[in-house]
């Protein structure tokens, strides 16, 4: 099977199918990391 | 081939939203330009030899089993007004006068190599097969028209009279008739070679020769070769493009390059907005409990001071009283011997 | 009144006995009104789900988008930017006073953006397929922008509801659900202005694709920009705006909190508005020498693009300022209505009136009747249930049970 891709389109759908799956996971870990990060300041608070 | 290879893009898109980041060993040309389907077909329309006959449609409509129009396709009087695509007809005959004589030209879906309803569609109906034609897939289509509003030659129509299963129509470059080894429908009744049917590359070579031959008879231009990134109908014309409808301006930038760059922005915006945002909200919240803080200090020292005050006050009186009272002791004493004293003088 | 809000059982009766309730007079003329665009609405809506669309728009191959996306999609998506601001000026920024707003504000956009999901479902072909998701759970098109667009207001409008949540919690006295709810605040407010960034400017970045279809006046690379920057000054002045409009008539409704900080909050979002059009105006004119298209102005397009660009831009900055300068609040209302004109306007003018400005006049879309009232039906039923719910639910003022839970 030929898997080159000869379209810009099909490029894009590729790259951006992938981005979009990316910036899922980044918003969780985001949530995540914020409360890594402030979590001994409000033990302090 | 074009059904595996659908099937292939289907997979792909799948495996991507699964999450299989870098597994796919898809991999583009490595400078990153694209020219799209090597040995696409294509098809070249020489306007110069169109005689207006109306074959193409009349065979159109036969191989579409569309229905039948309510004039003959022999009817020449169909020509004197400017039609558009319809979603019963996928191609259109129009007759221009140049010079006090008609020209005739055949239009359809050009078949982008870069299609606009492709890169715009949201459920990703279109596709751009191998051999060349741009296909719908009505399965999928949700209708949002969206198609329409993109493609930038007015082609994909839509059923508005339908009110449960509508779809968009325009023509398939009868890839059905391709897979079968059939030539398309219009290009096999055309009796004047107005249409040529080939591969894409060959065809841009018959075109330039014939240019180059007859460089009285034709436009130094082959309409298709760039517009918008390139199409798969090609058009070789006697009079500018534009005197016979075709637009000139549309450019030369593939369409999904030109939403490129605001779909690059939107992951930056996941990125950084959160980032910014978070710190203006501990910025904010620093700044209140910095306030807090110099408030409870302001108001400690306040009461220090207060309290200090009304110590040294309270000192203050305490010492007063003190001395008043070794004053008045001190006087009581005082009278107690001038009182002894006058009661020895007495 | 007062007493009511604290019961549903009570609530649920009203409703019963109609959304006038609270209108002494029972066949008031607006009532009368409202009554006849109901029925109307609902015979048109039967009309377009039995017939189709061809049956009740005027639609063609030429203009597939008409009035639905043009007014209730573009101008409801962008008036319904109250939501994110305002959330974003009080939880994020710090602008504490203006917590009373919030309420009203997020319910508006949550309302708003009912609404426009509402007006997709009667424009798009298969209805059906929408409900379903097709374009997240069937075949994904990520190269389109209006996947981007679906999925935010998909996305925004779940976080919306979830922010909406505390108010019918508190309502019906679910202690525990609501504060896991006001929990949630800063992540759900973040990631709403996230989304809201994301759509409003993906809503200019739908008409990239058509250059040759757009007025170059309009069309610009940065349509996106143009869209995020003008969706601000289009919340907060609806805020101002909704909030005259509520005064008038809810303001027995109107807690203390709400009504002390309204007047500051005026003054604050008009000064904002203001700063936002002195920007916005720049970035346009950014547009025009961008595409070096100074000397289309003298055309009758052109004449049409400064009315907009001066009209309802330059002035409304321009009075805004004068407004919050000199403490006049009835000028910083009418530059309100102005500027929320002026972001119709504007985006009827990218949607429809400059949208194939190449074609002759005989095959442009002039919205059928029935368009035009099926959108003022939507926008009807948008008003009666905010009505519905800020005169029972605790919107406009605080419960008294949760007063203190307030940060």
């Amino acid at each position: 099977m030929d898997n080159t891709i000869h379209t810009l389109q099909d490029f894009m759908l590729h790259t951006e199918s992938n981005t979009y799956i990316l910036m899922g996971v980044y918003l969780v870990c985001m949530v995540g990391f914020w409360k890594f990060l402030t979590q001994k300041d409000e033990e302090q608070d | 081939m074009s059904i595996s290879r659908r099937k292939f893009l289907g997979w792909m898109g799948a495996a991507g939203l699964a999450g299989s980041l870098g597994a796919e060993p898809a991999h583009g040309a490595s400078t990153r330009e694209f020219t799209g389907h090597p040995d696409s077909y294509g098809v070249l329309h020489d306007i110069t030899r169109c005689v207006g006959c109306r074959s193409c449609e009349e065979a159109c409509n036969t191989v579409n089993e569309l229905p039948k129009p309510t004039k003959p396709y022999t009817d020449e009087s169909v020509l004197d007004k400017k039609r558009k695509f319809t979603a019963t007809e996928y191609t259109i005959v129009n007759k221009s006068v140049q010079n006090g004589s008609p020209i005739f030209l055949k239009t359809q879906c050009n078949h982008c190599l870069e299609p606009a309803c492709a890169s715009v569609c949201f459920v990703n109906a279109f596709q751009k097969l191998p051999n060349g034609a741009v296909v719908y897939d009505a399965s999928v289509c949700v209708g949002c028209r969206y198609c329409m509003v993109a493609c930038p030659f007015e082609v994909p129509t839509y059923e508005y009279e339908d009110p449960y299963t509508p779809e968009v129509v325009k023509c398939t470059l009868c890839a059905p008739r391709l897979e079968k080894g059939l030539l398309p429908g219009c290009v096999e009744s055309c009796p004047t070679e107005s249409l040529i049917f080939g591969k894409r590359d060959d065809l841009l070579k018959i075109a330039r020769a014939r240019i180059e031959k007859y460089p009285e008879r034709y436009v130094d231009h082959i309409y298709g070769e760039h517009e918008m990134g390139g199409t798969s109908w090609l058009y070789l014309s006697g009079v500018p493009f534009k005197d016979i409808g075709m637009r000139e301006d549309l450019g030369n930038t593939p369409a999904p390059a030109l939403t490129s760059g605001a779909l690059h922005v939107i992951p930056m915006v996941v990125a950084l907005w959160p980032v910014f945002l978070a710190g203006m909200y501990g910025m904010a919240k620093r700044r209140d409990k910095v306030a807090a803080e110099e408030k409870t200090k302001a108001i400690a020292i306040a009461v220090e001071q207060t309290e200090n005050k009304a110590a040294e006050t309270l000192a203050r009186a305490m010492d007063k009283a003190k001395k008043e009272k070794e004053n008045i002791l001190k006087r009581v004493e005082r009278a107690k011997e001038k009182a002894a004293k006058s009661k020895e003088d007495s | 009144m007062s007493e009511q809000k604290n019961s549903p059982a009570q609530g649920m009766t009203d409703a019963a006995l109609g959304f006038m309730r609270d209108d002494n007079q029972k066949f008031s003329p607006l009532t009368i009104v409202t009554g006849i665009i109901l029925l109307v609405g609902t015979i048109l809506t039967i009309l377009r789900f039995t017939q189709g669309l061809g049956a009740v728009t005027n639609l063609t191959d030429t203009h597939p988008w008409g009035m639905w996306i043009g007014f209730d999609l573009m101008c409801g998506v962008a008036l319904a930017a109250g939501g994110y601001t305002t959330s974003a000026a009080c939880y994020l920024f710090g602008m504490k006073k203006y917590h009373s707003a919030v309420r009203p504000a997020i319910l508006t956009a949550f309302l708003g953006y009912a609404m426009v999901v509402v007006s997709l479902l009667y424009d798009v072909g298969r209805p059906d397929r929408l409900i379903l998701a097709y374009p997240f759970v069937v075949q994904q098109g990520t190269t389109s922008l209006l996947f981007e667009v679906g999925l935010c207001v998909l996305l925004y409008l779940t976080v919306l509801f979830l922010e909406c949540t505390p108010i019918p919690l508190e309502w019906l006295g679910f202690r525990k659900a609501r504060n896991i709810a006001v929990k949630l605040t800063l992540t759900l407010t973040i990631l709403g202005v996230v989304l809201s960034t994301l759509h409003q400017s993906s809503l200019g970045a739908l008409f990239l694709i058509a250059p040759s279809k757009l007025h170059p006046l309009w069309y610009s690379p940065y349509l996106a920009v143009f869209f995020f920057v003008s969706s601000i000054a289009a919340g907060l002045s609806m805020v101002i705006f909704e909030g005259a409009l509520s005064h008038k008539a809810l303001h027995h409704r109107m807690g203390k909190a709400y009504l002390e900080e309204h007047q500051p909050l005026i003054f604050g979002y008009a000064k904002a508005a203001s700063l936002v059009l002195f920007g916005y105006f720049m970035v346009k004119v950014v547009g025009i020498t961008a595409g070096d298209n100074w000397h289309l102005l003298p055309t009758p397009y052109g004449v049409w693009f400064l009315v907009e660009l001066l009209g309802f831009v330059a002035l409304p900055c321009f009075l805004f300022a004068v407004g919050s300068r000199n403490k006049d609040v009835g000028l910083i209302k009418f530059t309100a209505v102005l500027t929320v004109i002026g972001i119709v306007l504007n985006r009827l003018n990218i949607s429809i009136i400059a949208f194939n400005w190449h074609l002759p006049l005989a095959e442009r879309y002039i919205p059928s009747w029935m368009e035009i009232a099926l959108s003022v039906y939507m926008v009807t039923c948008l008003i009666l249930v905010f009505r519905f719910i800020v005169t029972r639910m605790p919107v406009f003022d605080e419960h008294p049970d949760f007063k203190e839970h307030h940060e």
